[in-house]
């Protein structure tokens, strides 16, 4: 199964749920999963603490036995410090921002000094003749955005036409970083401009300046990106999509409406928002004539080994991506990227190694950002609470790219019998969007938690009642957050509450709660070898990477269980695509898909030196067992063995076995080319207490509770260290990110981490983190991800709060002292 | 970055003479803390030939009580030094508190109180390379553009504010700064004379004459029975630039406010002493009432841009908060 799946595996991974039709077909659904011998298994499904229940389902019949709950576990579920830790706050870790090699160059790019225009001409040669410049190379196509569908719709030109500013264009590599910026600026391009629109409303109007001359594609590549094929475009708005790939639309809109006891219908709007990881993009290309090495900052080796492939022609066999640490991505980090494009070019061209780290405001600016909003909500519900109809007409800008959707709750997050959302791309000329931390599920949620609350609201329910009755599609994230709204209730002071606008004085307090959801995505193809060496030795190898979750601890731990070991044993290496293929950081999928993976290699590792530990002690296998550093039969003392005391018994010089990811032993509710989605998603509850100061309009978030679900957790310290993060960033996103493009001439005024904001050490709030443990029965480690969920809901939670502070709704983001008063005078 | 030459000075007078020489490589710049010197030399829009480093100087950092009571700061103590000082937060807390919420703990620790004075705008119009070209009109595109941060007074000519919020609690206090020019010549000139209308054409937005150092600030003895705050506006508490700041200074007779000094920063292009509030309290016995009228007419004359409208009424609150919070002091 996964070898189909290997053809194109670094394709819009993380994206591709916000932009449904991407995938082409409506997904199919499979036949059996895990064709093959099977056998009939028993395993405990639900959450532990609440009533579990036994299921029997078909699992592949060398599958290892059922994993017990976490407290029965020596390693996993275990809330152990990364392995990496020490390497990471002694700056002992390698990023690829301090690669050095020898011989290695520097580069900087050229970008454009203006919005919209045609180039007539890039004049290099000053650059070239600078002290110390090694290679020149001008950029001849685009990644990563939008194309024109009608190649003949533009004139012809050697070079891309700029449709932002700072669009790259070139790149100089020299002997110094300050040799390489210096020649850069002599870098002469002459621009025949282009009228240019960089604000959403703007752009949508009909005598606009056109961001392209034409309907466009954007097709994807091996690094990811692409939007749905053939769809109508207008000016600069491109669509609708309807929602196929979620079933949509579905059902009569207009008579779910018309059946509604209440209808609630508002206008949200939503800003861009700038990645920011600590690492910029960047990488160091090494191109020799045996072959090309990377140094990538990514989340996806494997993405970028096939993109490099690619773009250059080159076996893949032939390109090695190396990543021993990320410093974030967000989503933003897959393939090489234009500045791998000029990166490998200048290696090419100089024969030296070529470093390219892009600087603070091109981060901002060329390589992604989550899309604006405006969304159109209308929701109608039954006295009762039940959910009659949602009809979602968004846009959204993500400048040059296409990828503005505002995501599939609606269709997936509560039953609904009538369901229609229209999507648009509206494009400007501003930089590219990419997936970003549950791509459009974020912006989608802002507007729909919001709308629920006013449901509950006119309905005279308390909102968590109202969910009680609505969320109820029996999916596993849905009886999760049946439980966490009864937790996150108790540890927020829910019964306390009081209501909207309870405070006379200028500065109120509110408490709101909003709901999360997620897709369980998975890699099939991840796989994982497990090695153990004649000494004793344990080596497990993936080529996923660490974004920063801590990939090396767990994989360490999943297999040291298996093997009685502890995780320090273990040798987890990853971030080489010589080692066996692994999943993507993104789309929250690296230890559901790896993990299962990790086990099943580690457990066939496990037998296979049982049988010959059995050999040679003259004992049956079955009765061999690993467990506290020993190996052998349990209180057969002449057999017990440390374990590197067994392993030189058995006699093995190395020993080594592959496994890769299973399908869900349910199977899968659709599968891609490029990834698998589980029958059942993953998700959350938060709540938020806040304080609003309606004269100065600043608000302060004081609490946030945080209350999720990711099937097993394998390291619980690591999944809260996820979930804080997710909760800072959904705040940030909540009340000060924004990026300002000045509409005169295109430029974001704030590219720099000064007047760009993001929360500081004072804006973070108590943060109450708990995580559920949820049993799948899914898979031999029942592992999800965490990492998406506990960034989509912070921001309605913020503004219900908001709502039940003040008694008015503030539907624009951020919640900025200009946005908030302008809330409260309406 | 660009190279450059570097001096260090060793006293006043040399360091004015080598400021009013000229550089074959470009222009000659002065440098105390370089805060935002290295700000504007990464973003381009300075490219010194030679730096004169001015902390090499002795003597320039000390903290001073006159017999009077007045304050003499050296131009080279730090914002850190301000914020901490006893005789500066005892008797000028409006002006130790302006320092402490400046930027950050690391910032402050090599900030200068003469920097922080002589320190470009914040505007990111003004920080953009872009706006300092040929032909560039930084004006037009704050009209049209990203004002939220700009002018609600005064924004005719410039809606661009200075930065410095030190600055206005030592306006509130009346200081003056004190100047040495090549060749020794001192003068004194109130701060209020000495910041200038930001100007994008200009390298500097002070009458500070081209080879003049800043060497002191000097704040008169406040008058018995004073009463002080300031209260700094920001969208984050960590470390973020104002949306307005206020300082409050209140001689009190009793309950009557005998004389009052009012001034809001980042609303003008310079400080802005609100005399029309000033007006409203002198004289009469300070109340709720009082203050809410105040503040309302410290904002009557606001002319907002188009993105900035919401700067009025909060600096309404901060105003009013302000006066009342010094009242109480």
């Amino acid at each position: 199964m996964s070898t189909a799946a290997t053809e194109k595996n670094g394709k819009a991974p993380d994206a591709a749920p916000s932009k449904p039709e991407e995938a082409g077909a409506p997904a199919g659904q499979p036949a059996t999963p895990n064709p093959g011998a099977s056998r009939q298994q028993t395993l405990t499904y639900g959450i532990v603490g609440e009533p579990l229940e036994q299921v029997t389902r078909r699992v592949p019949l060398d599958e290892p036995p059922p994993l017990a709950d976490n407290a029965a576990l020596k390693v996993i579920g275990k809330p152990l410090p990364r392995l990496d830790a020490v390497q990471k706050v002694t700056g002992a870790a390698r990023y690829t921002f301090d690669v050095k090699i020898p011989g290695m160059l520097y580069a900087r790019r050229v970008t454009s000094a203006v919005a919209h225009a045609r180039i007539v001409s890039i004049d290099t040669a000053e650059a070239e003749k600078y002290p110390g410049v090694r290679a020149v190379h001008v950029l001849d196509r685009l990644l990563l955005q939008a194309q024109v569908r009608d190649p003949n719709a533009e004139p012809a030109s050697r070079y891309p036409t700029v449709r932002y500013l700072g669009q790259p264009l070139a790149a100089v590599a020299a002997d110094t970083q300050r040799a390489a910026d210096a020649a850069a600026l002599l870098v002469k391009v002459t621009y025949e401009p282009l009228p240019h629109v960089t604000t959403l409303d703007g752009a949508m109007n009909d005598g606009s300046p056109a961001d392209f001359p034409g309907p466009t594609e954007q097709p994807g590549t091996a690094g990811g990106g692409g939007a749905p094929p053939g769809l109508p475009q207008h000016g600069n708005v491109r669509g609708p999509d309807t929602g196929r790939m979620f079933g949509l639309p579905r059902g009569d809109v207009a008579r779910g409406l018309a059946d509604a006891a209440v209808v609630v219908e508002a206008e949200y709007r939503t800003q861009v928002q700038t990645h920011v990881p600590m690492e910029t993009h960047g990488l160091v290309a090494d191109w020799r004539e045996d072959g090309l090495t990377i140094y990538a900052s990514t989340q996806f080796t494997t993405s970028v080994r096939d993109e490099a492939a690619e773009m250059f022609d080159l076996p893949k066999s032939r390109v090695r991506v190396i990543s021993d640490f990320t410093g974030g991505g967000f989503g933003a980090k897959y393939g090489i990227g234009n500045f791998g494009l000029l990166a490998i070019n200048l290696s090419r061209k100089a024969r030296a190694p070529v470093r390219l780290m892009l600087d603070r405001r091109e981060e901002h600016v060329s390589v992604g950002n989550r899309p604006s909003s405006l969304q159109r909500l209308k929701i109608g519900a039954a006295a009762d609470g039940r959910l009659t109809a949602i009809a979602l007409e968004a846009y959204g800008s993500g400048g040059v790219a296409a990828g503005a959707g505002v995501g599939f709750a609606h269709a997936m997050m509560y039953p609904c019998p009538n369901v229609s959302a229209i999507q648009f791309d509206v494009f400007t000329n501003a930089g590219p969007c990419a997936a970003f931390r549950a791509p459009g599920q974020v912006q989608g949620i802002f507007a729909l938690e919001q709308s629920l609350d006013e449901v509950a609201g006119r309905l005279g329910l308390d909102p968590i009642a109202l969910r009680d009755i609505i969320d109820s599609s029996g999916s596993d994230d849905s009886r999760a957050r049946r439980v966490q709204r009864r937790i996150g209730a108790e540890k927020s002071g829910w019964r306390t509450r009081r209501p909207p606008n309870a405070d006379t004085g200028p500065i109120k307090r509110g408490l709101g709660m909003a709901q999360s959801h997620w897709l369980s995505v998975i890699y099939p193809p991840s796989s994982c070898e497990v090695r153990i060496t004649g000494d004793g030795s344990v080596e497990a190898f993936s080529a996923s990477q660490d974004i920063g979750t801590g990939t090396r601890t767990v994989l360490a731990q999943v297999v040291a269980e298996e093997l009685g070991l502890e995780a320090g044993d273990i040798g987890a290496h990853i971030g080489d695509t010589r080692y066996p293929i692994g999943p993507p950081s993104g789309g929250s999928r690296v230890t559901g898909s790896l993990t299962p993976a990790a086990r099943n290699a580690a457990y066939r590792a496990a037998r296979d030196l049982a049988a010959r530990l059995a050999t040679a002690l003259g004992v049956p296998q079955d009765d061999v067992v690993f467990e506290e550093g020993h190996a052998g039969v349990r209180g057969n003392a002449a057999t017990w063995l440390p374990f590197k005391e067994a392993v030189k018994k058995a006699g093995i010089t190395e020993l080594s076995h592959r496994a890769e990811r299973r399908e869900d032993y349910d199977g899968y509710l659709m599968e891609t080319p490029e990834f698998s989605v589980g029958k059942h998603g993953i998700g959350g509850v938060q709540f938020a207490e806040v304080l609003v100061d309606t004269e100065t309009g600043a608000v302060k978030v004081q609490h946030i509770v945080a209350v999720h679900d990711c099937g097993r957790p394998i390291n619980p310290m690591l999944t809260e260290s996820q979930i804080y993060g997710g909760v800072i960033q959904g705040l940030s996103y909540a009340l000060y990110e924004e990026r300002h493009l000045d509409p005169t001439s295109g430029l974001q005024l704030n590219a720099n981490i000064d007047q760009y904001k993001i929360v500081g050490a004072r804006e973070v709030p108590v943060i109450d983190v708990h995580v559920i443990e949820q049993l799948t029965a899914q898979t031999s480690t029942d592992a999800r991800g965490v990492a998406e969920p506990a960034n989509v809901a912070t921001a309605a939670a913020v503004a219900n709060a908001f709502y039940n502070a003040t008694g008015k709704r503030i539907r624009t983001l951020p919640l900025t002292p200009a946005n908030v008063l302008d809330a409260l005078r309406a | 970055m660009n190279t450059f030459e570097w001096v260090d000075a060793t006293s006043v007078e040399q360091a004015a003479d080598l400021l009013a020489a000229r550089s074959a490589n470009g222009a000659v710049v002065a440098k105390a803390g370089g805060i935002d010197l290295l700000d504007l030399m990464k973003e381009g829009i300075v490219r010194p030939g030679r730096i004169v480093n001015l902390k090499s100087i002795g003597g320039l950092d000390g903290i001073a009580l006159g017999p009077e009571g007045g304050l003499t700061l050296g131009a080279l103590v730090t914002l850190a030094r301000i914020e901490s000082a006893a005789e500066i937060r005892g008797r000028f807390p409006a002006l130790a508190a302006a320092a402490a919420h400046a930027s950050t703990p690391q910032v402050r620790n090599v900030a200068t109180i003469g920097g922080n004075l002589l320190q470009r705008p914040r505007c990111w119009y003004f920080r953009s390379q872009l706006f300092h070209r040929d032909g560039a009109n930084a004006g037009d595109a704050i009209s049209d553009g990203e004002n939220q941060y700009h002018a609600i007074f005064d924004n005719r000519e410039t809606a661009m504010v200075h930065a410095s919020t030190p600055a206005t609690a030592l306006v509130a206090y009346g200081a003056e700064v004190q100047l040495t020019a090549a060749g020794g010549q001192r003068r004194t000139v109130p701060l209020t004379d000495f910041l200038l209308p930001p100007d994008i054409k200009r390298d500097r937005d002070t009458v500070l004459a081209p080879g003049e150092v800043l060497t002191h600030v000097v704040v008169p003895a406040p008058a018995p029975n004073t009463r002080a705050a300031y209260h700094k506006q920001t969208e984050r508490d960590s470390y973020d630039w104002p949306i307005c700041d206020v300082a409050v200074v209140l001689q009190m007779d009793g309950e009557t406010v005998a004389a009052a000094s009012i001034v809001a920063g980042w609303v003008a292009p310079t400080p802005r002493r609100a005399v029309e509030s000033e007006r409203v309290l002198v004289g009469k016995p300070l109340t709720e009432e009082l203050a809410r009228a105040a503040a309302a007419a410290a904002v009557a004359g606001a002319t907002p841009l188009s993105k900035n409208g919401y700067k009025v009424a909060l600096m309404e609150a901060v105003v009013r908060r302000t006066i009342m919070a010094a009242a109480s002091k």
